[in-house]
């Protein structure tokens, strides 16, 4: 047994149980706080790749500012448990679970029979994933995608004042 | 299995913790003496000598009190909200630099945790708006509408603050070029202190800090006349004490983050070279140990001036400092970042 | 240091995560954690892509990971801003009872 074996199979145990509970939990808040310890297992995983910038960004844009964003209207919302649809149980839920099911063999099984033969990171990996590495690429060849994304964060941010503030017009 | 490297960081952690933790409780100590000085009065003087055994007593009075959980709360996040705020706090400390390599004998020592992590002001900013949750999740889980509305508006003004503070040290990075501590203290013991360089980003620092860290004329969650307790209403015991604890280990926390972005971190006098003068070597341990004074002093200096500023102002409303927040920081260090740009293209 | 672990066991369980992201999306009602699944999704592919660069040595799948990062949260300050409007009219969050534009 190695560390890395030991790393990986706790962070990805991890992300896989906070994912089920956050899909399972009834309780809004619950399944906030299951996803936000995915995240963080996620980047625990990013710095098992040597991706310590985004490892770190992960928990900052994720964990840090959309998940206290979510935690924050559902307890402004103040929601109960969800209540479950007794009388049906959906053929749609049925066979989206079936297919995803299936989708997720899929992708295993094609895994397993034709391994992909990459078994060791990159030299440069621990480069890469360093701050250098990341600014040099995001300032120089992805300056237009950058700016192009500010464009949308600021669009972004006009379309939530005017979709959350109260009284823009009547039966608005 | 190849565990051994782990031996070294688990000892440098309950050094470092148990140290972090004693230090915030004297600032609980140094709290009620300053407060007492700037009231006028003595201030506790009963268990040992000038009241130095308080803050010992006062824990183990909050031991020996009985756990209440009301009964409508959500017990495992009642339960788990004082342990996010602990750890979150005690996360933030690992990154510190408090003191540089020191070689005794050919062997170098040190007591940060991460001393030359690449990304470590990100690490601090993360740890600081993830400890949000601590105070949140025991808002929302005592079922109480003040504990919520304190929890509420923690979100919210934490929310609204942290931007400027991320952005303030912008500043910092963009003079130094690194994201990393040590590399930031190493420059400025070269060029002089990011404080005469910066002082309008320390200042937005300073404010974003006091509002991040909840404390008077920020400490809306837990306004006392109109919230009874804020977010710790519905607390007893030793929760309460671990939520009281994580407030007071972060301060110390953003005060030594503010003496190694501006303050020099481990630079005794600004502008000179004082350990060269002295004729000692830079991993000497004199020197190492002078180095780790400076920084212990400053963020002690740093410490008083929240208590001295909790203290002598007055709390401001909510929307005020909503204003505050979004009108007036987030601009300034926006124009903060552009003109640091400007002149740094104008020097190149 | 490079590591021994494949890169397929990477992909292996960012599929797995992005199918329980999947489910989580069809089969809940309430929009806030069909959100909360949508992130999953966009983090599973993010593993991937992380894990990609850095097995094959290039910086692309990092960057598209930051401008993945980015959009999540428009689409996380849209979205809220959708779901908090939509409880105002309607005083629910589950997207079954919104059923308005429905034949």
């Amino acid at each position: 047994m190695n560390l890395d074996v030991i790393l990986f199979a706790l962070f990805a145990i991890g992300a896989v149980a906070s994912a089920v509970f956050t899909i399972t939990r009834r309780n809004p808040v619950a399944a906030a706080m299951s996803l936000i310890g995915h995240f963080f297992m996620l980047a625990g995983l990013y710095l098992t790749l040597h991706a310590q910038f985004v490892a770190v960004v992960q928990v900052l844009v994720y964990a840090g500012a959309i998940m206290v964003l979510v935690v924050f209207v559902i307890m402004l919302l103040n929601l109960g448990n969800e209540q479950q649809l007794t009388e049906r149980i959906s053929m749609r839920t049925t066979i989206g679970t079936l297919v995803a099911a299936l989708f997720a063999m899929q992708v295993v099984t094609g895994l397993l029979a034709r391994p992909t033969g990459v078994n060791t990171q990159h030299a440069d990996a621990a480069m890469i994933g360093a701050t250098a590495g990341i600014g040099n690429a995001l300032f120089t060849t992805y300056i237009f995608p950058f700016e192009a994304v500010s464009i949308l964060l600021l669009a972004a941010l006009i379309g939530a004042v005017i979709l959350a503030k109260r009284h823009l017009h009547e039966g608005i | 299995m190849n565990l051994s490297i782990l031996i070294t960081p688990v000892i440098q952690a309950a050094i470092l913790v148990n140290v972090m933790l004693i230090g915030a409780a004297y600032m609980v100590l140094a709290e009620r003496k300053v407060a007492a000085w700037i009231q006028n009065r003595i201030g506790p003087n009963r268990v040992g000598p000038w009241g130095l055994f308080q803050s010992f007593a006062d824990v183990f009075k909050l031991y020996l009190k009985e756990d209440i959980v009301p009964a409508a709360a959500d017990k495992t996040f009642h339960s788990m909200a004082p342990v996010i705020s602990i750890a979150v706090a005690i996360t933030a400390y690992a990154i510190i630099p408090w003191m540089d390599n020191v070689n005794i004998g050919g062997t170098t020592y040190t007591l940060s945790m991460a001393p030359n992590m690449d990304v470590a002001l990100l690490v601090m900013l993360a740890m600081t708006s993830v400890g949000v949750y601590g105070i949140a999740l025991a808002g929302w889980s005592s079922n109480n509408k003040y504990s919520l509305m304190g929890g509420l508006r923690s979100t919210a003004q934490m929310i609204s603050y942290e931007l400027s503070m991320g952005l303030s040290a912008v500043g910092v990075l963009m003079i130094c070029g690194s994201l990393n501590l040590v590399d930031i203290i190493r420059y400025q013991t070269e060029h002089g202190w990011n404080v005469f360089y910066q002082p309008l980003a320390f200042v937005i620092f300073l404010v974003t800090a006091l509002a991040e860290t909840n404390r008077a004329p920020f400490d809306l969650p837990e306004a006392e006349p109109e919230l009874v307790g804020g977010y710790h209403t519905e607390y007893a015991s030793m929760k309460f004490g671990l939520l009281y604890l994580a407030e007071y280990a972060n301060i110390l926390a953003s005060s030594a983050i503010m003496a190694v972005l501006f303050l020099g971190g481990w630079d005794l006098i600004p502008f000179v070279d004082e350990i060269a003068l002295m004729g000692l070597a830079p991993d000497s341990l004199p020197a190492v140990l002078i180095g780790h004074a400076a920084l212990a002093g400053k963020a002690a200096l740093l410490v008083f001036v929240f208590i001295w500023i909790r203290w002598s102002l007055p709390r401001f409303r909510y929307d005020q400092l909503m204003n505050l927040g979004w009108k007036v920081l987030l601009p300034l260090s926006l124009a903060n970042i552009t003109i640091t740009g400007i002149v740094l293209l104008l020097m190149k | 240091m490079l590591q021994s672990i494949p890169l397929d066991w990477y992909l292996i369980l960012s599929a797995v995560l992005f199918v329980i992201g999947v489910i989580g999306v069809i089969t809940r009602r309430n929009a806030i954690i069909i959100f909360m699944s949508l992130e999953l999704m966009l983090n599973a592919v993010n593993l991937t892509m992380v894990a990609f660069s850095a097995f094959l040595g290039d910086v692309a799948g990092q960057i598209f990971v930051f401008f993945v990062m980015a959009v999540a949260a428009a689409e996380a300050a849209v979205g809220l801003a959708i779901v908090l409007a939509l409880f105002r009219k309607k005083q629910t969050v589950y997207v079954d009872e919104v059923n308005l534009m429905k034949w």
